[in-house]
């Protein structure tokens, strides 16, 4: 029966983190970006919500019970509505963490697990773009080849979150190539790894606050039980899918704060001897926002709900992805639009919003849900 | 608890309708764009007996029904699904055809006024022939040559003479109103002042039965699309009608805070998700149409690749998708927030503003993907396009919608936000 009511327990992570956001993300959103850094205690606070942890069921030392891809976009929403740097920074060890809970063996389990349920957050990373503008996840130029009792990995790697200080990373390659998504695997490299180079912090658009570096593989070598899933392999287009449900919260959230921030200016700035709100080409702009923003979050939540009543929600995860994506330029746009001069000076957050917006259109690989 | 499956009841209804539409409506869609102005008599006649004017039910009427409960004893509420339910009826019935389904007989606009504000002996006496056998046609009258969506400014005016009210001025656009007067024995509402020094508080709604002397209809619009359904000009010279024909008070009070105006706009909160789903109808019919025309000539879409690698066509198709469901999931939540007797006035204005312009975009855009063919009267996608229209218009246009929107989202009044 159709319902779009939150279970308690999802209103109680709504508001946990929520107020997390408000209180501790979002007053240091414009100093993170000015210096290119998260305050490592905002990550430790963060840590304490327990997000990762209570994903993870008590088998692997965490305290969570069956996954729920709608919780997770829940919280997801409200730590980007927040910042999305310290969202993603805060969220990173999930992108290996949740791709082993989904999809890896018993042992990568057992093994990977249990250091995500621990007090202290650990860092761990995924990487999955390439450095290519036609950059395709279903057409990866990374491989692995199988040699013996190793896979040989070889490629490019860039938009690696954290990639410095991560214990392990989940690196996606072609097994296959020429197969398109069923011929991609993805591979636990640990830190450290023969072969495998960490290049010099990214500088990009948007995003500024979260470090992510571009990663090189000539001929890394790992075990063959380091292939995410052992024999078996992986579901690869299906973790893609939970990372497009993951980032279409992430944009719903942020969009959302740049709407209701220009909302605000517009009923505060008076021009003409009123708001600027009663005129209706702003008025009518707000109003769009918000609808589209609506409109991504049903999308994703209907996504995520299939997902999670295990039906098939790879369609509906790329087109409520794609909407989002979208949304958010458009609704952050706008948001500088708003306030015109003042929504380009860097005083303003709207400009940090615009700059992180497009970001959603290149990311993939955030497995966080 | 989140849960986006429609019960097994309204399931069952749905595959149900979604035949009829298929074989009975579908089929007979073209022959009454090209015969403007006839009706599909069979067919409505047919459509009375099965439902006794339960259409009316999925057009809001049957919402407003009070649930009598005993004093003191807090009943144990039961999740309720009856605006959802009418709503995916109505989607259904649409994807058969927009024409035909807004000509289908029952209460209509006219009929959810009556049931928002009128007593009950007015509901009696106005609502029960909708139950007959015979098909009959409610309206609603509001728009004039010089003022639609600006209310304030209607010029119809009606004057209390004796037992009487004495109405001149004329209407326009009124949506079935040959149908509700000529085709049977019907009613329109009409909105009329009784006062204009007092603006839109001065603006009542009155019953006027078929056949009131000095009522007559002199246009039958020639329509661009929803050629099935008739659209009238109605002229009032010193028609009159009895005293009681009012609905709600003949007091000259702002009306933002009487209990009439509340229940009006209440029922706006119930007809938009409704007309937004007449939208979403339509612009399944052409999508499907789209998909299944593609599948035939094996063009495959391709899910799930990164936008760039796209073909313009997948793109447009994908958009097309996801804005059809969106506009759909938000008119399910106004729905559900209306079964669930929350607040839904925001939600539903929201709904209907997505759900015109995505599927005015969705028509038109199939109709170019389709190229010659898409032009064609061969197709029916040509008629979703002109019939589509309509939704970004009627019960308020797309602009209105955003309006509406906007002063909800901003907290403004009428005053600080035009």
């Amino acid at each position: 029966m159709v319902s779009f009511e939150l279970s308690d327990e999802q209103k109680m992570v709504q508001e946990t983190v929520a107020s997390f956001a408000a209180d501790q993300i979002e007053p240091i959103m414009r100093e993170s970006d000015e210096q290119n850094a998260v305050p490592e205690d905002i990550i430790a606070k963060g840590w304490e919500l327990g997000l990762l942890g209570g994903c993870i069921p008590e088998e692997y030392e965490g305290f969570g019970e069956e996954l729920s891809s709608l919780t997770g976009l829940i919280a997801l929403e409200e730590l980007a509505w927040g910042d999305l740097s310290v969202g993603l920074h805060l969220m990173a060890p999930s992108m290996l963490a949740i791709s082993v809970l989904d999809q890896g063996t018993e042992e990568q389990k057992k093994q990977l697990l249990p250091v995500f349920c621990a007090e202290e957050y650990k860092a761990a990373s995924s990487a999955l773009v390439e450095p290519y503008f036609n950059f395709c996840a279903s057409a990866l130029k990374a491989t692995a080849e199988r040699d013996g009792e190793e896979y040989v990995l070889n490629g490019s790697k860039c938009l690696v979150p954290l990639a410095q200080e991560a214990e392990n990373m989940l690196v996606f390659a072609a097994s296959s190539p020429g197969m398109g998504f069923s011929g991609i695997d993805g591979f636990i490299v640990p830190a450290g790894a023969k072969g495998a180079t960490i290049g010099e912090r990214e500088k990009n658009m948007g995003i500024n606050a979260l470090a992510t570096y571009p990663v090189t593989f000539k001929d890394c070598r790992v075990p063959l039980a380091a292939r995410l899933g052992g024999d078996a392999g992986c579901d690869f287009l299906r973790l893609l899918s939970r990372s497009r449900l993951a980032l279409s919260a992430l944009a719903v959230g942020m969009s959302r704060r740049a709407m209701e921030y220009s909302r605000d200016y517009a009923i505060q700035r008076v021009a003409f001897g009123e708001p600027i709100a009663s005129r209706q080409a702003i008025a009518f702009m707000i109003a769009e926002m918000a609808i589209e923003v609506d409109a991504a979050r049903l999308l994703a939540w209907e996504a995520a709900w299939r997902c999670d009543k295990k039906m098939d929600f790879v369609k509906e995860a790329a087109l409520a992805k794609n909407y989002a994506a979208e949304m958010a330029m458009m609704v952050c746009d706008r948001g500088v639009q708003v306030m015109g001069g003042h929504g380009y000076v860097r005083d303003n957050p709207v400009e940090l919003w615009f700059r992180n917006a497009r970001g959603f259109a290149t990311f993939e690989g955030f497995v966080m849900v | 608890m989140i849960d986006f499956e429609i019960s097994p009841r309204i399931k069952g209804t749905k595959n149900m309708v979604h035949m009829f539409a298929e074989s009975a409506i579908r089929p007979i869609a073209r022959q009454y764009d090209e015969q403007e102005h006839e009706k599909p008599w069979d067919l409505l006649k047919m459509m009375q007996k099965f439902m006794g004017g339960g259409i009316g039910g999925a057009l809001g009427t049957e919402e407003k029904k009070k649930e009598e409960k005993p004093e003191g004893e807090p009943k144990e509420k039961k999740p309720r699904e009856t605006n959802l339910a009418g709503a995916i009826t109505v989607e259904e019935v649409f994807w058969g055809d927009a024409g035909i389904a807004l000509s289908i007989p029952g209460p209509g606009l006219g009929g959810a006024a009556v049931q928002a504000s009128g007593t009950p002996e007015q509901k009696e006496k106005f609502l029960a022939r909708f139950a007959g056998e015979d098909p009959v046609w409610g309206a609603m009258a509001i728009t004039e040559p010089e003022a639609g969506s600006d209310t304030a400014n209607l010029k119809t005016t009606a004057a209390l003479d004796g037992d009487e009210w004495v109405l001149n001025g004329e209407k326009i656009f009124v949506t079935s109103g040959k149908s509700a007067l000529e085709d049977s024995k019907g009613f329109v509402v009409v909105w009329a002042t009784i006062d204009r020094k007092a603006g839109r508080a001065g603006i009542k709604p009155f019953v006027v039965e078929h056949g009131a002397p000095g009522m007559e209809i002199t246009k039958i619009e020639d329509k661009m699309g929803i050629r099935c359904s008739d659209t009238v000009s109605i002229s009032f010279m010193d028609c009159r009608i009895p005293k009681e024909n009012i609905l709600g008070s003949a007091e000259v009070v702002d009306k933002t805070k009487t209990e009439g105006f509340k229940k009006v706009m209440a029922t706006f909160d119930a007809t938009r998700p409704l007309v937004a789903a007449m939208a979403i109808g339509v612009g399944q019919a052409a999508l499907d149409f789209l998909k299944q025309t593609l599948k035939e000539e094996g063009v495959e879409l391709r899910y799930g690749i990164n936008p760039h690698r796209m073909t313009s066509l997948e793109r447009d198709v994908m958009q097309m998708e996801a804005d059809l469901k969106a506009a759909r999931l938000l008119t399910w939540r106004a729905l559900w927030m209306l079964d669930n007797g929350l607040r839904n006035d925001l939600q539903s204005s929201m709904a209907k503003a997505k759900a015109g312009l995505a599927v005015t975009r969705i028509t038109q855009k199939a109709v170019e993907l389709m190229g010659p063919l898409g032009y064609s009267r061969e197709l029916l996608l040509e008629k979703w396009m002109r019939d589509s229209k309509i939704n970004d218009i009627f019960e308020g246009t797309g602009q209105i919608q955003l309006l509406v929107t906007a002063r909800r989202i901003l907290g403004f009044t009428r005053d600080q936000l035009k």
